[in-house]
């Protein structure tokens, strides 16, 4: 059985990241505008976001004009060659392009030109992961396979920090405490940056870029989900309690809603290091799943 | 609900304060950064035609050619902090007034509202395609071959274009203001506590 074409499914999965707000995004932002006061500037503000979003999935429009870098997550049984799916997705992002789903983003770090069509070196960025255990690979065969696509805006990623823990500045030493102190940095130095209320993707342990990893990982994550392990779940629960005190409210007018969400990985360490990262993601939190399962494809944002 | 229309005379700009929720009428101007840096080097009078009693939206937005005319698809505002070191001289050489953007600007473009009579207004960033509706009518374009789309001066008829009064001409500054609040925030919410063990 040869291997099936995607590539329509990829630039569909494409259009809907750029263009519809997830369920919880939405859901979110609507729970936050009920808690604002009534006629404040941050209610109306996170009302007319809602509004946009509504416009941008009825016209197919990109719900921010910054389409922002494309990370895609494929999961995927035996027998799909990834060199195959990757020229597949690439053929996508460029038609996506093309259909004005994405803005041409994708510029050469030296000189700058813009390639026009979102394809470049590393551009997109695919990962690929296994769906099947190692006794079954071999039965399982071209029938499933799912693709998670993340959005992530310019003014987003600008804003997102690495620490290195100990830090004297902030007086935050090697243990959760240090973290906490990280983290209220870190969104009282984004405001007037990335778009606000955010949702923070938090790294603790690893390596300088496994630490990056865990920390953009975690905006794979529902909003309404619970972080299986109950000590970051208490920890997620408390930060974005905290956080909303801050006062920064949306887009920075002031308010009671700087974050939607805040999601927190942890891998181990070696002993000498101690890193923080934090990735910000912007209100305009663009991500969107599609399953391929027995030759039919469903979406889910 | 304050109403502004383009062209502005000083008086209408000076009635503007911090916090303000307006709606902006009229023809307006986009510029980022290669035109900031132009309309600072040069002194170009069609520049100044537009200009004069205008606002300056920093933006780089999607266009759509259709039928020989351009329509703007999404167009939000993007971060005005780049614009600092020039906007001071734009308003006072052009005239402009009011700049439109995300993020608020610093000290010299706050003085220069001060002097000038002119305003920051915000947009909401990522209002992208509900900004890009208040956009009746694509009236010209300078400097598009030698900038490209997104760094173009797109001369734009808007209607109730939504926008937040930020830094108005009195010196008023939410954006110092908030920041400042937060701050202190911050600064009680890092206060040592028990089983902080700090560095
Ligand atoms: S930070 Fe997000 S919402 Fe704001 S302009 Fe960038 S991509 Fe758009």
């Amino acid at each position: 059985m040869p291997q099936p074409d995607l590539t329509d499914h990829f630039t569909e999965l494409i259009r809907r990241a750029s263009t519809v707000l997830p369920s919880d995004v939405g859901a979110a932002i609507r729970a936050a505008a009920d808690h604002e006061d009534e006629g404040s500037v941050a209610r109306r503000v996170l009302l007319s976001l809602l509004e946009n979003a509504a416009a941008a999935a009825r016209e197919s429009s990109p719900i921010c004009q910054d389409t922002g870098t494309l990370t895609f997550h494929v999961t995927h049984d035996a027998g799909f060659s990834r060199a195959v799916l990757e020229d597949q997705i690439r053929e996508a992002v460029a038609e996506a392009t093309r259909r004005s789903f994405l803005r041409p983003n994708a510029v050469n770090a030296l000189t700058g030109k813009n390639s026009g069509n979102n394809l470049g070196t590393g551009a997109p960025l695919v990962f690929f992961h296994d769906a099947f255990g190692r006794s079954e690979a071999a039965d399982t065969q071209h029938s499933t396979l799912s693709a998670t696509l993340l959005l992530k805006g310019g003014g987003s990623e600008n804003v997102s920090i690495q620490y290195s823990l100990p830090d004297e500045r902030l007086g935050a030493g090697r243990d959760y405490a240090g973290v906490r102190r990280c983290i209220l940095d870190a969104v009282h130095r984004a405001q007037g940056y990335g778009c606000a209320p955010g949702t923070l993707g938090i790294g603790i342990g690893g390596d300088r870029m496994t630490s990056h990893m865990t920390a953009k990982e975690q905006l794979l994550r529902r909003l309404d989900d619970v972080n299986p392990d109950p000590d970051l779940a208490a920890h997620e629960k408390e930060a974005v309690e905290k956080l909303n005190t801050l006062g920064i409210g949306p887009m920075g007018f002031g308010g009671r809603t700087t974050v939607l969400g805040v999601k927190i990985g942890a891998r181990h360490r070696v002993p000498a290091s101690f890193f923080v990262s934090i990735a910000y993601m912007c209100w305009a939190f663009r991500r969107c799943t599609m399953t391929w399962k027995d030759g039919t494809a469903s979406f889910e944002s | 609900m304050k109403h502004i229309s383009l062209p502005a005379d000083e008086s209408a700009i000076r009635g503007l304060t911090v916090g303000d929720q307006v709606l902006v009428s009229g023809v307006m101007v986009t510029a980022r950064d290669a035109a900031h840096k132009y309309l600072v080097e040069n002194d170009d009078p069609d520049a100044k035609k537009v200009l004069a009693g205008s606002m300056i939206y920093h933006c780089g937005p999607v266009v759509a050619r259709e039928e020989g005319a351009y329509r703007f698809v999404s167009a939000g505002p993007t971060t005005s902090e780049r614009e600092e070191p020039y906007e001071a001289a734009v308003i006072r050489r052009y005239g402009v007034r009011g700049i439109i953007g995300k993020g608020g600007m610093g000290a010299r473009t706050l003085d220069a509202l001060k002097t000038s009579g002119a305003a920051y207004l915000h947009a909401v960033g990522g209002l992208a395609v509900l900004l890009a509706k208040s956009v009746e009518k694509v009236e010209g374009v300078m400097k598009l071959e030698e900038f490209g789309v997104p760094e173009a001066m797109w001369i734009i008829r808007v209607r109730d274009f939504p926008a937040v009064v930020t830094m108005d001409s009195h010196g008023g500054n939410l954006h110092a203001e908030i920041s400042r609040r937060s701050a202190e925030r911050l600064h009680d919410l890092l206060a040592p506590s028990p089983g902080d063990t700090g560095v």
